[in-house]
């Protein structure tokens, strides 16, 4: 029996103790009928050696190759030292620190944490995070909405150089709400969004989303957005690459209302997908609004200074239904593991594997666009993430690489019908020359053929 | 001491820095970050152990004994984290190929199979990222499923007094008003109340069985008759599933939709607060409105289901295919449990519960619902002694972790006065729950004779208790030092 300790006498004893003849007798008050269940269909238990197997062989089938898919999530060498902290045991099965004097070592880590990523971001206040970097984007929208304290419905805009699945997820849960999400469209020489694009609909706008760096890793005139967006008197939330704010100027410093992301870059791995987790910061006014757990600082009844989950008069546990959103959670194993990240590397190493990130992404950039038939797609500055043309089917191309075991990008045939064979290519500090140009030896083998 | 007041201006952590030369950049001066974030300048050692020594700051499953109930604190296997790690999984980015993806993709399918088997529904989308998300997606659902027919009237969501607050939360997130049905003195759904409130309004009711009161709901099917001739649909919270696992299934109980908290009954760690994992799975009926991505098998290859094939579904809920490496810690506990040892989670959690029920009563604690079998988990007030000895379930809770113990969720549900909610998993053997019921009348004499040992308690943590007011009247939520320029 796995993880049960009990032995026969123990089960003897209990059930004596309990007044019960059997364990089944614990069940009587569930409905006699109720209880006929069929479980045949889910295979019997095996050993850790066998499952050790098992999953070796899987983890086989998933073939991680040299990748140059960013996309979302990103690739970045992750100090050892990391998660091999990060999963003791009194980081990893510990649970929400609703006792905090039995919590000040996770209590003190999201402080630290809340921090360093509102510093980040140039802002006063950070959460201690949300689910991933999309549903904090829906979270930062709600957020805004609430701030904007009318009951008429709101006009949210959010531009198409914005993650697609962020806007689907936007659209899923914002979309529960009484609120108008119009799409704006980009400029297409340039790959981002203009004022030309914006203007239009400013007159009934309360919301603008301004992704930096967008979905095709170009640079988005932030500051310029958002300055218009204030005359006009519409909040603006940055949904950001945490990591390349090391390097890039932060929403904070544009002026921004919010800022919110994807925590993944700093020390989370790919891991197909998940666990990552999202950040949500803003100026120190609007904290009353932020959903989620937050940590403050304060002091026992002996003076001395300890750490509490504070303005817990937002949350569901308290308010019920009155409640800012619906979230009960953070992902504090995820936060372990990025303020551990966040401290090895410092301000200094987070900005070197920003640069060095972005000038590999020049490189096989330029490198890329010399393969005949390869174009550039789009003209403004980017930061580790671009867009080719190929001048086959970019499904086709990236399946021959990936039997060179190379990952050669993310085709946006499906989600930008316009960009047709174009893929976006991502290059981190993780890739060196030679990767670089393995690529771009298959890539032109590929396309002679 | 913060990780910030060690921080010594350059100091780096030369191991981990890229030694990359910089030459080129494209990006405009105008674009640049001018402010040094506040990063701590510590070199590797004394970040980890200042991490290191933070966690000893904290209790956890691996340290002690954590009966908070309705959070099922089981033993999370070692041997699942680290199969977790497999190179193939963690380095694995989301938006590979199909065909590159299978390893991942036969784990989400297989443990979508076991799912509808142990819950008894018709189809499971894996992807909402915690229990409170796969409430949000099951609300949105029977939103969806009353708009496909054109039935707009349905704005109410009924949800017992006795329910977790994510409950009217989410309910409120979808638009919903939440009407309240309280409880009757057994613990049940007060049937008759009820029967008085559903009608043509009711879009649905929002059920945890066995309740957080600590009891199985024994007029579950008369409940599902009630709702579904009315209309409405039933929504299973899975908070408390490891009660009844492989020995009653919602599905067979009459409910709609069901989330399950993975983090709770499928033993992932809960990680200081998550990442959780929170599956949603739908009869067949409201099938076509779960959410996207799910996994589907088409001969012997592993497909993605998305928009495409599930033009009714509520949408994406993340960016890719939620808590991936959590799914994938489910499904090796549930290989290495089988239908035997996933059966035996729900007996030996019963066991465990009214054997510790058995001996506090014993002791003359007083329970919440005396007449009943607990569940997984059983409820004591501390009314009585808050009047004969003016201590509180806060006294009582803090006091258990001086003798190293984790204190039961205390003040929930909110209906029971000065309550303790008691879970012990089956993952405790009899000697820990012996040691933590001879605490607890330990403590009870310590009232009697030194109640200061508990009004002042705890005595032996880092911290004694702390000022909760001050902490939201002088917030304080980041650290302040003085910017530097780069």
């Amino acid at each position: 029996m796995p993880f049960i300790p009990h032995t026969e006498d123990d089960v003897k004893a209990m059930l004596a103790a309990s007044h019960a003849a059997t364990i089944e007798d614990l069940f009587a008050e569930i409905p006699k009928e109720l209880r006929e269940v069929d479980l045949s269909t889910i295979p019997s238990g095996i050993s850790e050696m066998e499952l050790s197997r098992l999953m070796h062989d899987r983890a086989k089938k998933n073939n991680s190759l040299s990748c140059f898919i960013g996309a979302g999530a990103y690739e970045h060498h992750i100090p050892g030292a990391v998660w091999d902290i990060a999963t003791r045991g009194e980081w990893m099965t510990a649970y929400t620190p609703y006792q905090p004097e039995a919590s000040q070592g996770s209590l003190q880590l999201m402080y630290e944490y809340q921090t360093m990523m509102a510093s980040l971001m140039g802002l006063e206040v950070s959460n201690a995070s949300l689910y991933d970097g999309a549903s904090a984007l829906a979270e930062a929208i709600l957020m805004a909405m609430r701030l904007c304290q009318t009951k008429n419905t709101l006009t949210i805009l959010l531009p198409q150089t914005i993650h697609p699945h962020y806007r689907a997820v936007v659209h899923a849960i914002v979309g529960q709400h009484d609120a108008n999400i119009i799409e704006i469209s980009y400029d297409k020489k340039t790959g981002r969004i203009t004022l030309q694009n914006l203007a239009p609909l400013a007159e009934n706008a309360s919301i603008l989303v301004i992704p930096q760096p967008n979905f095709f890793g170009i640079l988005e005139e932030a500051e310029e957005l958002t300055a218009w967006a204030k005359q006009k008197n519409i909040m603006v939330i940055g949904v950001v690459n945490p990591l390349a704010m090391a390097l890039l100027k932060p929403p904070g410093e544009w002026g921004a209302d919010i800022a919110c992301g994807e925590g993944q870059p700093l020390g989370i791995p790919l891991s197909c997908g998940g666990p990552y987790y999202g950040f949500l910061c803003c100026q120190e006014k609007y904290i009353r609004q932020m959903p989620g757990r937050i940590v403050g600082r304060t002091v026992d009844t002996q003076g001395k200074k300890g750490f509490v989950l504070t303005l817990q008069a937002r949350e569901q546990h308290i308010r019920r239904a009155k409640a800012t959103s619906n979230i009960c959670t953070n992902q504090g194993l995820m936060v372990t593991a990025s303020t551990i990240f966040m401290s090895i590397l410092g301000p200094q190493g987070l900005r070197k594997v920003a640069e060095t990130s972005h000038q590999g992404a020049l490189t096989l950039h330029q490198m890329l666009t010399q393969v005949p038939g390869v174009e550039s797609v789009f003209t403004a500055p980017f930061f580790h993430e671009f867009v080719i043309r190929l001048p086959q089917s970019a499904e086709s191309v990236l399946k021959k690489l990936a039997q060179k075991h190379i990952q050669g990008g993310f085709s946006l045939n499906s989600t930008y019908p316009e960009l047709r064979e174009c893929i976006s290519v991502c290059v981190t500090e993780t890739k060196t020359e030679q990767d670089m140009e393995m690529y771009v030896k298959d890539l032109r083998k590929i396309l002679s053929c | 001491m913060l990780i910030f007041e060690h921080s010594k201006k350059n100091r780096v952590a030369k191991a981990q820095i890229p030694a990359t030369v910089i030459t080129k950049t494209n990006i405009p001066s105008n674009f640049l970050r001018k402010q040094k974030p506040l990063l701590p300048e510590v070199s590797e050692l004394e970040a980890v152990r200042h991490y290191t020594r933070l966690s000893q700051k904290n209790f956890s499953i691996d340290t002690h004994f954590y009966p908070l109930g309705s959070c099922t604190m089981k033993y999370n296997p070692r041997g699942i984290n680290r199969m977790s790690q497999f190179h193939g999984f963690l380095n694995h980015h989301p938006l590979s190929l199909d065909e590159n993806s299978q390893g991942f993709m036969i784990c989400a399918y297989e443990l979508q199979e076991i799912i509808k088997a142990v819950t008894g529904m018709h189809a499971v989308s894996l992807t909402p990222m915690a229990g409170a998300q796969g409430e949000l997606a099951g609300v949105a659902m029977i939103r969806a499923y009353h708009k496909s027919r054109g039935d707009h009237e349905r704005n109410e969501i009924l949800v017992p007094d006795a329910a977790h607050g994510t409950n009217p939360a989410s309910a409120v997130q979808c638009g919903f008003k939440v009407r309240e049905i309280p409880s009757n003195a057994e613990g049940n759904v007060d049937l008759e109340a009820l029967k008085k409130v559903v009608g043509p309004q009711t879009a649905g009711i929002m059920l945890t069985n066995p309740s957080t009161l600590g009891v199985f709901d024994r007029n579950i099917q008369a409940i599902a008759k009630t709702v579904h001739e009315a209309g409405g649909l039933l929504y299973y919270d899975g908070a408390n599933l490891n009660a009844i696992l492989g020995k009653a299934r919602p599905g067979d109980m009459g409910f709609d939709i069901i989330h399950l908290n993975l983090h709770k009954t499928f033993a992932t760690p809960h990680g200081g607060g998550g990442p959780g994992c929170g599956p949603v799975a739908a009869s067949a009926r409201l099938a076509p409105f779960l959410p996207i991505p799910m996994v589907t098998k088409v001969g012997d290859a592993y497909q993605w289901l998305t928009e495409k094939e599930c033009p009714q579904t509520i949408g994406r809920l993340s960016a890719f295919m939620g808590n991936a490496g959590i799914i994938l810690r489910a499904y090796m506990y549930a290989r290495l449990l089988g239908r035997e040892g996933l059966r035996r989670v729900a007996e030996y959690a019963t066991l465990n519960a009214n054997y510790l029920l058995a001996r506090l009563k014993a002791a003359g604690f007083t329970l919440a619902y005396p007449t009943r079998l607990a569940s997984h988990e059983f409820i004591i007030t501390l009314k009585p002694q808050a009047k004969t000895l003016n201590i509180t379930a806060l006294d009582v809770a803090k006091r258990l972790l001086d003798y190293g113990f984790h204190s039961p969720t205390m003040y929930f549900p909110l209906l029971v006065p000065e309550c303790l909610l008691i879970e012990p998993t089956e993952t405790e053997s009899k000697e820990t729950l012996d040691a933590f019921a001879d605490t607890l009348i330990k403590i009870l004499k310590e009232a009697e004779t030194q109640p200061e040992l508990l009004k002042n308690a705890p005595h032996t943590l880092p911290v004694r208790r702390l000022d909760e007011v001050k902490a939201v009247r002088e917030l304080d939520v980041v650290y302040q030092e003085p910017i530097e320029v780069y």
